[in-house]
């Protein structure tokens, strides 16, 4: 049994709102999992009940083997970086970090040293002495996994670690984050509702909707095997098409049908957008729907009203079925 | 230009503030018993030394006033805590109800309590029902200042402390309650004062052995102020003055 944590069928509603229906997840040692789905969707308060803020209705929550469900914040060495890091704000990053090691690393000796360590490990060394108030909101993230880190938690939660950093560094943290994560061989479960987040740093992904789980899986199998047509175009758009769908990228465009096997259909360009690395086609076929493609940039481009012929691989269609 | 009717503005809310601070104290020095300067002195203070009456409603006032800050602060911050952990809307109207009731009314039905208590326990008014008065009264006053401070302070606080190891109690006395300090001390600050200059409330529910300052400022004012009292005064002005700047001192350290 290598699952680090695992959660059982588990339930949460706050009155009438049942926020988390019947949820069960397994998390392997080590690897980078992603909550992925929606706002509202039940994310952080399954984050809260395996952190101990929140106790399940009904279902287990398993740290190593050990029913934890009820268990007490202090009682579980699981450790969560919120999403406004919650940074003591009369506390240096020094105390801040020293404040987890005094309660519940077992590591006063080398106190100091723990601390030099972590604050290396973020990169942070030589700002320990300042208070929050003096930190940008990039360096508070980083002294907030480190004041995570160095009680060297089982289990790291991060609740939208990229959500308040501007777009720019959002992409270099992601990395940062998944890098980090790999040297210091901690289980990390971060939270999102931005699935190119999630598909770029998780080893598996779980994606939610209306407090229920709906697939569990590699980003890859997930996008490829979707189960529901929520996961489907959650993760990516889909041209439906009564019982099954297209993904734009897989939609080819020539003057001519093809002659390999492919569904080939009769169109005309509506418009054609150039977004650098691919064009953005939207074609009309005969039958009167319209077909989204995302055609390479090296292809022929195509100007509105042009007829063309439209056509993919069956293998790319995605079969399921329409009201789930 | 804006800045500057800004500064002229700021300067005279500021002067309008202190100038009577400033002239009382100024006064407090002054060789005549008139409200005209004949020359440097420190005869009041010698006056005022020697009135007895005088300086035992002061002493009377300083205890009162240290004692029911210490107790109004304690209860209204743990009851300022408990309504912001727990929503208590019923506890914290009855706290607003305290707040804007007439003071008479509040020391007549003060009053009324403590000899309806008293007809059955051995108890008599005096210096102990003063401070419990004033507890009464300044616990709504500490509250709303601790919850000014509360509203901006992070929930998630509380749970962080919690996930690094912190009992409940623990997070309480290691993170809320350092944060929330500068607010207690204001809360605190506020309740002396409220407690110290309060007189409505402190002469129905005081007897007839017990004076404070206040009262017996009162009386004497009837027959035209004695500038032992501005001596007095001045030199409560500057014992508030440095205990003021002695808490800024303190919040200081922390940012
Ligand atoms: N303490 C609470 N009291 C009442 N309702 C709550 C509470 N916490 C969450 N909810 C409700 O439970 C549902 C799930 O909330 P949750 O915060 O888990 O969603 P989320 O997926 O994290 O959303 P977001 O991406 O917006 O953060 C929502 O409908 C929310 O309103
Ligand atoms: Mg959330």
């Amino acid at each position: 049994m290598n699952h680090v944590l695992e959660v059982r069928a588990v339930s949460k509603s706050f009155g009438a709102n049942h926020a988390v229906r019947d949820v069960s997840l397994n998390v392997e040692r080590g690897e980078l999992f992603a909550l992925l789905g929606p706002s509202g969707c039940g994310k952080t308060t399954v984050l809260r009940m395996i952190a101990g803020f929140e106790t399940p209705d009904r279902g287990d929550v398993l740290l190593d083997g050990k029913q934890i469900a009820q268990l007490k914040p202090y009682e579980r060495n699981v450790s969560t970086v919120f999403q406004n890091y919650a940074l003591f704000p009369h506390l240096t990053a020094r105390q801040n970090i020293e404040f987890g090691l005094r309660h519940k690393g077992n590591a006063i000796g080398d106190l100091a040293a723990r601390t030099q360590k972590v604050l290396e490990l973020v990169q942070m060394l030589g700002k320990e002495e300042r208070f929050p108030a003096r930190l940008s909101g990039g360096e508070k993230q980083r002294i907030a996994l480190a004041r995570s880190l160095a009680i060297e938690p089982d289990l790291l939660l991060l609740d939208e670690p990229l959500s308040a950093l501007d777009p720019k560094l959002r992409k270099r943290v992601r990395g940062e984050l998944k890098d980090l994560q790999r040297r210091v061989g901690i289980t990390f479960i971060i939270v999102t509702h931005d699935q190119e987040e999630a598909m770029a740093m998780a080893d598996r992904v779980a994606l939610m909707n209306k407090g229920i789980l709906e697939q569990m899986g590699t980003p890859e199998a997930i996008y490829l095997r979707p189960k529901t047509r929520f996961v489907a175009s959650f993760l990516g758009s889909v041209n439906w098409r009564g019982e099954y769908g297209v993904r734009p990228e897989v939609v080819r465009i020539s003057p001519t049908a093809p002659r390999n096997g492919a569904r080939s259909h009769r169109a005309q360009i509506h418009s054609s957008l150039f977004l650098g690395n691919c064009f953005h086609v939207e074609a009309r076929l005969e039958d009167g729907t319209a077909l989204t493609a995302e055609i390479p940039r090296q292809d022929q481009t195509y100007l509105p009203g042009e007829n063309v012929h439209v056509w993919w691989h069956p293998d790319d269609e995605i079969h399921l079925p329409a009201a789930s | 230009m804006k800045n500057r009717w800004l500064a002229a503005y700021a300067a005279f809310a500021y002067l309008f503030l202190h100038v009577p601070l400033l002239v009382l104290t100024v006064f407090s020095f002054n060789a005549s018993r008139f409200t005209h300067w004949e020359g440097f002195s420190l005869k009041w203070y010698a006056v005022l030394l020697e009135d007895h009456r005088l300086i035992e409603a002061a002493l009377n006032s300083i205890l009162i006033a240290v004692a029911a800050t210490a107790l109004a602060t304690v209860i209204g911050t743990i009851a300022a805590y408990g309504i912001w952990k727990r929503s208590a809307p019923v506890l914290e109207g009855s706290l607003y109800t305290g707040l804007v009731t007439p003071e008479i009314v509040t020391g007549v039905s003060l009053l009324a309590l403590f000899q309806g208590l008293f007809h059955y326990f051995n108890f008599r008014l005096g210096l102990h029902t003063v401070i419990l008065a004033h507890v009464t009264f300044s616990i709504a006053y500490v509250v709303i200042v601790i919850q000014a401070r509360l509203k901006t302070m992070d929930k998630s606080l509380e749970e962080a402390a919690m996930d690094l190891g912190a009992t409940e109690f623990g997070a309480f006395r290691k993170v809320t309650l350092p944060v929330l300090m500068p607010g207690v001390i204001a809360a605190a600050l506020l309740a002396f004062t409220i407690s110290f200059d309060d007189y409505v409330i402190t002469s129905l529910v005081s007897g007839v052995d017990t004076e404070t300052l206040p009262m017996v400022i009162y009386t004497m004012a009837r027959k035209g102020v004695s500038p032992a009292v501005n001596a007095m005064s001045a030199l409560i002005v500057i014992g508030v003055g440095a205990l003021i700047v002695a808490a800024e001192k303190l919040q200081q350290q922390h940012t």
